[in-house]
């Protein structure tokens, strides 16, 4: 059988010897581990190396051992050292990072559970309770410019919106009794002929909802108008 | 060190990292005698071994932000030590650390010849073991006690992992030496 191990004084060492001593201490990893144990099986030199390996390694560990430990000077030393070190500098986030640990680490863990769990439910509300909102305010897809008949109409007359009338004139109403009309009542055709219906707006802008009657009472009476009402 | 070991010191460098004393307590009590030996093997000087201990878990104080985990606390503990231990031989002129300076230090216990007298083959090791030079003890010592992987002493060392290999292999060979110039033959080389 070819031996694995060699004469250090003829040639270099083979890859298994090299590893021997790593494989007394059990550091190898298995591959590795798994071939030297092969070789150790087949080469009785290599084997009585070994043994030899396993003498050294002993007596490292007694040599070592027997070295003691240091005085308890040594850890003081340490201490005032490090007592006397400025104090440590942190980032923020790292600060912020560790009470955020520690406030974790001081709570029990049932508090932490129950907590989770209210903070869960909370979430859940809240969710619930905005959802609510933007469902109700939602806009509609589209709005009608149409006029709402469930709402009552309601106007401050004696606001900037003049009074108006719908007028119809009789068919024979010339047009210079026409005006004279509109001079007398100091009024203006703003829409017409519809239905021939002429809008009429007054000036006065101060009358009282009376005035404004006895106002369309009057403008009734006159020869050329055949009907007058109120309009917005 | 079990997985678990090597876990719990990641948490408590994180811990350090904080400021938090009583971590650094803890890591002090688990390593402090291993790193003590270590690096009273390498400067032989209990004086100085024990300052360098001070020096060395202080630097972890200061630096564990910067630990980024890609090797065990253990081995950085290590390779901090012996950084720290070569500073301190470099500023002692008397203690140069090649193979023949290491061999001249002068060794207060009995020589490996006196310990052969005594026929007692274990403590003529550890004799020997204690003449090797400082770049052998401490490759011996990484793999033997403090049981590095190639690749952690390679880390440690600063040196490729065949040189790692290569370099037991002849400070085993040095060893061998020794015992045999004290009249104890192993069977090997």
């Amino acid at each position: 059988m070819m031996a694995a191990s060699r004469k250090i004084v003829e040639q270099e060492p083979s890859e298994i010897e090299l590893l021997l001593p790593w494989h007394a201490a059990g550091t190898l990893n298995a591959r590795d581990a798994r071939k030297v144990e092969e070789a150790l099986a087949r080469d009785s030199e290599l084997a009585r190396q070994y043994a030899v390996i396993r003498e050294e390694y002993a007596g490292t560990i007694d040599l070592n051992e027997s070295l003691g430990a240091p005085s308890a000077r040594a850890m003081q030393k340490l201490f005032a050292a490090i007592d006397a070190e400025p104090a440590r500098e942190q980032g923020a986030s790292l600060k912020f990072a560790a009470r955020f640990a520690n406030f974790f680490a001081s709570i029990s863990p049932r508090t932490l559970a129950w907590s989770a769990s209210l903070a869960a439910l909370v979430v859940v509300l809240q969710a619930a309770i905005i959802t609510g909102v933007l469902m109700n305010n939602r806009p509609a897809s589209y709005q009608t410019a149409s006029l709402s008949m469930n709402e009552p109409i309601t106007r401050d007359l004696a606001a900037a919106a003049p009074p108006r009338a719908l007028v119809r004139f009789v068919p024979d109403a010339r047009v210079g009794d026409i005006t004279a009309l509109l001079d007398k009542y100091q009024a203006s055709i703003v829409d017409g002929a519809k239905g021939g219906m002429f809008r009429l707006q007054f000036a006065n802008t101060s009358m009282s909802k009376d005035e404004f009657s006895s106002l369309l009472g009057r403008l009734q009476n006159e020869k050329i108008v055949s009907l007058a009402v109120a309009t917005p | 060190m079990s997985a678990t070991q090597a876990a719990s010191d990641d948490t408590l460098i994180a811990r350090i990292a904080r400021g938090d004393r009583l971590a650094m307590q803890v890591l002090y009590g688990r390593h402090h005698v291993r790193v003590f030996r270590f690096g009273l093997r390498l400067v032989r000087d209990e004086q100085v071994a024990e300052d360098l201990i001070s020096e060395v878990f202080l630097d972890v104080w200061r630096q564990a932000g910067k630990f980024e985990g890609r090797s065990a606390v253990s081995t950085w503990l290590l390779a901090i030590t012996r950084f720290k231990a070569l500073s301190a031989l470099r500023r002692r002129k008397d203690a140069e650390l090649d193979d023949e300076a290491a061999s001249a230090i002068e060794d207060t216990s009995d020589d490996p010849e006196v310990a052969v007298q005594k026929k007692d083959t274990s403590d003529a090791l550890r004799k020997c073991l204690g003449h090797l030079s400082a770049e052998h003890r401490e490759i011996v010592d990484l793999v033997y006690y403090h049981e590095k992987s190639v690749e952690e002493v390679a880390g440690i060392i600063g040196i490729p992992e065949n040189t790692v290999k290569t370099r037991l292999f002849y400070a085993r060979k040095k060893l061998a030496e020794l015992l045999k110039a004290a009249g104890i033959e192993r069977g090997w080389p």
